[in-house]
């Protein structure tokens, strides 16, 4: 079990299952990923595989990353590097191909993403508080209101939920279904939403 | 996309006849109840029909003891065993939600008479 999987993705979709009930998939282009490089307790501290994704000619890359990619014998760079931790690195070999092969039709999965971004966004958008009245005289049409008490504690509580930056950041959804594996198109078909815009990356685990 | 509406299109299903607002149709549709499966008709005008790959879907509209009933349909669900076309209708919208607010002989539609080919 190689840990996990980078990937792209590629939208949403509907398709019938067995029941002939619509199921709501996101398509994933998940992999192949390759091994780059192999991080073992003794070495490293901790047992993990460094894994690439998407290919980038060794001469495209910039110095440091060629160097990294040629030390560790990479036919060619990645656009793409991450790691996941292994319970044990042993028998995995830098190059090694790495595939949705790994996931089952069943499976449960968790898919990272970095989610799309809001901008600065209000209280109503970012955490769903009600709007004031429009009319009859109130001025208080979007405003997040009382944020406190005065006397006592005379201060904002902390991890009051104010307006401020949304979105585009990492996100986990947990727990998704495997609906469809095709490891010749290298495509996972997982069961409702992930994270982030079409052509965003996704990193995919087993759940757990 | 692309990928993702190929991956759609395995799923739409070609077998049904064509059929346009304003036609009149069977819906035979599979229910399966325990373990065992049967097949009930739904007799209709169809009033409205979307696209949209595997989401498309189709309204059929009846008059049942008097009440008017509207069923949505999802057009590539495998839960349609067949859809028989009886009357092909002549309408000039593409949505007939007009037949929501007439009965009896107002809510007829006149039958189309395609060229002998």
């Amino acid at each position: 079990m190689p840990g996990g999987l980078i990937g792209k993705k590629l939208g949403m979709t509907r398709i019938f299952d067995n029941d002939g009930l619509a199921v709501p998939v996101t398509v994933i282009e998940a992999g192949p990923c390759f091994v780059v490089q192999i991080k073992t307790a003794a070495k490293d501290g901790y047992e993990a595989l460094q894994v690439g994704f998407d290919r980038r000619a060794l001469a495209k890359c910039n110095k440091p990353e060629k160097g990294h990619f040629e030390k560790h014998g990479a036919k060619s760079g990645f656009k793409c590097l991450r790691e996941f931790r292994v319970d044990e690195a042993i028998g995995f070999e830098a190059g090694q191909e790495i595939t949705v092969e790994q996931f089952e039709i069943g499976d449960r999965v968790d898919v990272i993403g970095t989610s799309k971004g809001k901008g600065f966004a209000g209280t109503i958008k970012r955490w769903n508080f009600h709007r004031g009245p429009m009319g009859h005289g109130s001025m208080s049409h979007r405003a997040p209101g009382s944020i406190g008490c005065s006397a006592y504690p005379s201060r904002v509580v902390r991890g009051k939920k104010m307006p401020g930056q949304m979105g585009n950041a990492r996100v986990t959804m947990k727990n998704l279904e495997v609906v469809d594996v095709r490891p010749e198109e290298n495509l996972l078909v997982l069961r409702g939403a992930v994270p982030g815009p079409r052509q965003g990356l996704v990193l995919i685990q087993k759940a757990g | 996309m692309e990928r993702v509406d190929q991956l759609a299109r395995e799923q739409m299903r070609g077998d049904l006849p064509a059929f346009r607002p304003g036609d009149t149709v069977e819906v035979h549709v599979r229910i399966v109840e325990g373990d065992k499966q049967r097949i009930q008709v739904f007799k209709g005008v169809v009033i409205r029909k979307r696209g949209g790959l595997t989401g498309a879907s189709f309204t059929v509209r009846k008059i049942s003891y008097g009440v008017g009933v509207e069923r949505i349909f999802p057009l590539h669900s495998p839960n349609i065993d067949q859809v028989v076309v009886l009357f092909r209708g002549k309408v000039r919208q593409s949505r007939l939600y007009y037949l929501r607010d007439r009965k009896g002989k107002a809510a007829r539609i006149k039958e189309k008479r395609s060229p002998v080919l």
